[in-house]
């Protein structure tokens, strides 16, 4: 057999979703315009799928600190903190967030993804349990394979069923470790935290929330669904991320354990892979800045929430339950969704096409996401793209005012 | 601790009936019958396969065995071992 033999489904597959003319996978942004707006093939397209919930990629802030940080420290750092040492922003940068959630401590990583998979895997060790939701990103699974712990998954947002699987383990010796997300990246619903904080602390566990899609998106001051739902003291550990709300890369686990900075040299992603360029800590420094300065931002954003979601239903699409940035339109299978996409990016809007077994349910999505930046009139133009599509491909029905026709029939 | 341990017929049969609906031939879903070739269930759906049986069970079955199950015998096996080690 062949090395690349065991792909062939997945090219068959990938070959199918191409020929809806484009490759989702693949798309080349040719200009970037603003955090809403792109050029691809020449067409000017507005950006509905970037998670860039803030807007913050060109604030004047943060790359100005951006360039001041280049010429000051060079272009990166050439090493993880272990080995080449930590810079004052690396430092300062971890206080900041500290002082952000209210918490001891902080270390930061060089993507969400690798603070997922160093918190996860180093924090449950041989013997404990992993006790994580059966919609988890990439990032929480992966770190369960690279960790030691015996691995239990519980339904979707079911703090019940976990309360279930929990007692199945009570008089198993080792820790339990709850892993759950704030927002969802894929259907953007968000945990119900304080039902998970009772049934965690009913049997001894540790939760640790994932804030990667909803910092600086819930909650009054932006630190997310914990403080949304008023369960900040009850979390042991939070993980979440720069490369969304905070405009560029890097990730970050925050807790108030106190032997916490024994992590630094036993979490494997954090000690073998070289630490963030010093120019991104600025950028990022900066924006959490204006965030603290300016959580009104949030205000604007839920505004542009409720114009897509709202413009989304009336038009008769059926969309993720919860609303929020993150707002999901449901497609029957992977090839109409791909033709939908690709119909979206021809009239010149951009969004992702989510597709099993990333999705839950084995759902295909068209995955917009929300940015404070976007006007009303882009809002509107994504509903209008979405409804012509839509109504070509029969996704929606094709009179006008499909969904008011819709929800008085039901 | 093992009141009624279940016998090896009838993990077998239990599981044998949660995967009927993924049956993609005539041919009788056996223990040799493979999940990912035969039945076409794909990581999710086996992950999802095996909480279904954790609580048709009442028994925890770690994702860790996942990589070593391949045909509906090994599944049972595991089952019962997770039962009886409950």
């Amino acid at each position: 057999m062949g090395l690349f033999d065991r792909f062939q489904e997945l090219r068959a597959a990938h070959g199918q979703i191409k020929a809806c003319g484009a490759d989702p996978f693949g798309v080349k942004m040719d200009r970037i315009l603003s955090s809403t707006e792109a050029e691809i093939e020449g067409r000017h397209t507005i950006l509905c799928g970037s998670n860039n919930y803030l807007g913050l990629t060109f604030d004047a802030d943060s790359l100005a600190a951006a360039k001041a940080s280049l010429d000051k420290y060079g272009t990166g750092t050439t090493g993880s903190r272990i080995a080449n040492g930590s810079y004052d922003d690396h430092k300062a940068l971890e206080q900041d967030l500290a002082d952000f959630y209210g918490k001891q401590h902080c270390m930061v990583f060089t993507t969400g993804y690798q603070a997922n998979l160093g918190a996860i895997s180093t924090l449950a060790g041989p013997g404990d349990y992993l006790l994580v939701d059966a919609d988890s990103h990439a990032s929480i699974y992966d770190a369960c394979r690279l960790g030691h712990a015996t691995v239990i998954r519980f339904k979707h947002n079911d703090p019940a069923d976990l309360d279930k699987r929990l007692a199945r383990l009570a008089k198993e010796p080792g820790n339990k470790i709850v892993v759950v997300e704030g927002i969802y990246s894929m259907l953007g619903d968000h945990a119900p935290l304080k039902e998970f904080v009772a049934v965690k602390k009913k049997h001894g566990a540790y939760l640790l929330v994932d804030e990667a899609h909803s910092m600086g998106v819930m909650g009054k001051t932006g630190r997310g669904c914990l403080e949304h739902d008023g369960v900040d003291a009850d979390v042991d550990f939070i993980t979440g991320t720069f490369s969304k709300s905070m405009g560029a890369i890097g990730g970050f686990l925050i807790s108030d354990h106190p032997d916490f900075d024994i992590l630094r040299v036993a979490c494997r992603p954090y000690m073998f892979t070289a630490s963030l360029p010093p120019s991104i800590v600025a950028s990022v420094r900066a924006s959490l800045a204006r965030l603290r300065a300016e959580p009104e931002m949030m205000t604007r954003l839920w505004q542009n929430v409720d114009t897509l979601y709202d413009g989304l239903q009336a038009k008769g699409f059926r969309l993720g339950k919860q609303r929020g940035p993150v707002v999901a339109v449901h497609i029957n299978g992977p090839e109409l969704a791909a033709m939908a996409w690709h119909g979206l990016l021809s009239n010149g809007v951009y969004v992702n096409l989510a597709l099993p077994p990333a999705t839950p349910s084995g759902t295909a999505l068209l995955r917009c996401s929300v940015c404070a930046a976007h006007t009303t009139e882009q809002l509107e133009q994504v509903i209008e793209a979405l409804g012509e599509v839509g109504r070509q491909l029969g996704i929606i029905p094709a009179e006008d005012g499909a969904g008011q026709v819709r929800a008085a029939a039901e | 601790m093992g009141m009624d341990a279940p016998t090896e017929d009838s993990v077998l049969a239990e599981i044998i009936n949660a995967l009927l609906p993924f049956k993609k031939s005539d041919e009788p879903i056996t223990a040799e019958t493979e999940i990912a070739r035969d039945l076409k269930l794909d990581s999710l759906a086996v992950m999802d396969l095996l909480m279904v049986l954790e609580d048709k069970f009442d028994v925890s079955i770690p994702l860790n065995m996942v990589a070593e199950i391949t045909t509906v015998g090994q599944l049972a096996k595991a089952v019962r071992d997770q039962k009886a080690g409950a």
